[in-house]
């Protein structure tokens, strides 16, 4: 359904919602594209006219100062006109609907849409209610996907690691509400990594989590063995004032990444994390800074994936 | 007064398991007499059932009417012609509308405005508590003598069992019943779908069956505590069947009852975040499907409900999560219980006693049958009849149904309250 919704008559890519359905073909076209436009940000000149003209909106119903600045700068990399909107301080604070703003930015005359939203499907809603011309890529909605995240992730593994066949990955942390680890998940498994592992007490697991192709752990020692790749989950402060987790300190001391802990992946493991970090609770500091983390590189790798997103939706006749 | 005489047609009554071709002879509202032929009766009307089916009209026991105070979504004359459009002719409404049906204003107002529509006959439910609030008992001998047929907190909570305990007290003290939809709230709330593969797929807050379960549980051990007649509305839940089967076994007098559209989708069948399908409880597994299927054909479940739910538009658009729940599903009532008993090998007199006389039998109420005597209250439908759900023939105010532009095989002709016809196709 979404993958339906997401390729255009020629099966190229119109909107990017989820990486649900999407071939390791296409996502290996994403990554290719990427690394031209990622050896293009080391020049002096970082700009190609490729969307100049168009119009990309940045949507966004929650605050995300990162992820927002990102597909800031690949539009603008891109020449394209940006238009951000932060909606979560203005109109459907004052009643307005969903379908109402996007309606009046359509009459605006808008190319693309960039959306984050707090709710799950939220991208694939206005997607199927949108102008037939106009293109949308899913900036994270809910706890259902950031599939640009998953790219930028899969890219930096991709530097490190040269192929995906054959790698261990551990995803940590609070899978249950995270968009990322679900979209990670689906990534890694279409780019036939060996095993996708996650990490977490079964609070932070969703129900039936080996079904989506993952084999879970409750014990980091046990989960980190052997793993080529650990990637860390933000773990959000206002879980700790549910019933969810006892405190941020048994969290650390179960679940955050130290070195010691580390130890027990392959020497050659790469550490990532989607940021911001909560330093002192899922990862040390000393691992956050030091020489397996690629962290800084993932933010890096962030514009280039997303210009690569972006140019090959508005190329499928957006 | 008039004189009905509906020939030719398949006459199934499934409370005397009758199943045979001939006449049913309808006199001043009442059925007179079933397949034997009289020579003397003088017809005012004749009515060819040529092909097709005569059953009673169907009794449904969960019917959203959206008056008084939600009329944007349906009103009692709307969705009364859409109840018999979809031919049923008795159905319960719940206390949720607004305001609550917790004084006799309210039924009088609902009575009212039904006996104008000349639809189907409505029975209101009475609230177990005022405002629905889950607090203070709502004057339910007031309420009964107002014509309600039992009490129901609808979907609402009563979060302190002490209040549910004493409500279901007061309810036996006046040989009412009790219609409970089970649902323990601190498990269910923020949720919008079954708790399983496929909210964890999608990422939508889930709604576990033990939300269900729980409150079954709890609840049956307070029937017998009390004595109370318990009828569970709307179970989604394997471990709920069980539990119920095991109750009776040991001697409790409770009922339940199974909306028609859990018997026949899942989690899995969900388009992923189409609106449509938000409804609560949530569509759950496949093994919680055939347990439902399981006990209906078992007897634990004694009757199908619509459990109808008329939204407006603007209620369905928007993210998964933040529409309302529902289904408008009365029309579909008879084409998905047709093609449930095809699935599962339930003969179509099985099928139509859960929709006819077992709900009817769970009220008290003198519905569902065809026998001299009873109300002329009657479904003439071809079980072969293929339509396709569009706006040009649907009737309810909510288009919302995950089934909207589908074909569909079975469709009710013509429909009869106390003999006079109310609904006839065109």
């Amino acid at each position: 359904m979404t993958a339906k919704l997401q390729l255009n008559s020629d099966g190229k890519i119109k909107h990017f919602l989820s990486i649900e359905g999407f071939s390791r073909a296409i996502l290996t076209e994403i990554l290719d594209a990427a690394e031209s436009y990622s050896e293009m940000a080391t020049i002096s000149s970082k700009k190609v006219p490729l969307l100049r003209g168009k119009t990309i909106s940045n949507l966004f119903f929650e605050n995300s100062t990162r992820t927002r600045t990102t597909f800031e700068l690949a539009a603008t990399r891109l020449s394209a006109d940006v238009l951000n909107i932060n909606i979560s301080t203005s109109a459907t604070s004052k009643g307005e609907s969903l379908l109402d703003t996007i309606r009046n930015l359509e009459a605006m005359h808008i190319d693309m849409f960039v959306v984050r939203h707090a709710l799950s499907g939220a991208a694939q809603f206005i997607a199927e209610n949108c102008a037939p011309n106009i293109s949308v890529i899913n900036a994270g909605d809910g706890r259902h996907a950031h599939p640009t995240q998953a790219m930028l992730d899969m890219f930096t593994i991709r530097q490190h690691k040269k192929k995906f066949a054959g790698l261990v990955v551990a995803i940590v942390g609070d899978i249950l509400h995270s968009r990322v680890a679900r979209s990670q998940i689906q990534a890694l498994n279409i780019l036939g990594v060996n095993e996708v592992r996650v990490i977490a007490p079964k609070t932070l697991l969703p129900v039936n989590v080996e079904k989506l192709g993952v084999v879970p752990y409750q014990d980091m020692q046990q989960g980190l063995e052997g793993v080529d790749v650990v990637m860390m989950l933000r773990l959000q402060r206002e879980r700790m004032n549910s019933a969810l987790l006892p405190s941020e300190n048994e969290y650390f001391k179960c679940f955050g990444l130290t070195q010691e802990k580390l130890k027990f992946a392959r020497p050659d493991a790469i550490v990532m994390h989607p940021g911001p970090i909560n330093r002192g609770i899922e990862i040390e500091s000393s691992v956050a800074d030091g020489e397996q983390s690629v962290i800084l590189q993932q933010v890096s790798n962030g514009v280039a994936i997303r210009m690569a997103i972006m140019a090959l939706a508005m190329q499928s006749g957006g | 007064m008039s004189r009905v005489l509906i020939k030719n047609g398949r006459v199934i009554d499934p409370a005397t398991k009758l199943d045979a071709i001939g006449p049913v002879y309808i006199e001043d509202g009442k059925v007179v007499a079933v397949i034997q032929e009289r020579a003397d009766f003088k017809a005012d009307e004749e009515i060819d059932a040529q092909d097709c089916v005569v059953s009673p009209g169907f009794v449904d026991l969960s019917v959203r009417l959206r008056e008084p105070g939600y009329t944007r979504k349906g009103t009692i004359e709307s969705e009364t012609r859409a109840a018999v459009a979809g031919g049923v002719t008795s159905l319960c409404l719940p206390p949720d509308t607004h305001p609550v049906i917790d004084t006799p204003a309210v039924v009088e107002y609902v009575k009212d405005k039904a006996e104008m529509a000349a639809g189907a006959h409505v029975f209101p439910l009475a609230a177990m508590t005022q405002r629905l609030a889950g607090k203070q008992l709502s004057s339910m001998f007031t309420l009964k003598q107002a014509g309600c047929v039992a009490v129901s907190n609808a979907d609402a909570f009563i979060d302190d069992l002490q209040v549910l305990r004493r409500a279901m007290e007061y309810a036996d003290s006046h040989g009412l019943l009790m219609i409970f939809h089970p649902n323990e709230s601190s498990l269910s709330l923020g949720g919008c779908a079954h708790e399983g593969v496929v909210a964890s797929q999608y990422g939508l807050p889930g709604i576990p069956g033990a939300a269900e379960t729980v409150a079954v549980a709890q609840c049956l051990e307070l029937a017998e505590l009390t004595g109370c007649r318990v009828h569970f509305s709307r179970l989604s839940c394997r471990g709920s069947v069980i539990k119920i089967q095991e109750a009776v076994k040991y001697g409790a007098k409770v009922t339940a009852d199974v909306a028609m559209h859990q018997l026949l989708l899942t989690e899995e069948q969900m388009r992923p975040f189409d609106s449509s399908f938000h409804v609560l409880p949530p569509f759950r597994s496949e093994q919680d499907k055939e347990m439902l299927v399981q006990g209906l054909i078992d007897g634990t479940i004694h009757a199908v409900c619509s459990d109808h739910q008329p939204q407006d538009v603007d209620a369905k658009l928007g993210a998964f999560q933040e529409t309302e729940p529902g289904i408008s599903a009365l029309e579909t009532l008879l084409p998905l219980m047709l093609k449930f008993c095809e699935e599962n090998d339930v003969s179509m007199t099985s099928g139509l006693a859960a929709i006819t006389y077992q709900p009817a039998d769970i009220l008290g109420l003198n519905k569902g049958r065809l026998v001299a005597g009873a109300d002329a209250d009657i479904c003439i439908f071809n079980a072969q009849y293929p339509w396709q759900i569009n706006a040009q023939n649907w009737l309810s105010s909510g288009q919302n149904t995950p089934f909207w532009g589908d074909q569909m095989t079975g469709r009710v002709m013509r429909t009869l309250v106390q003999g006079r016809t109310v609904f006839e196709l065109t």
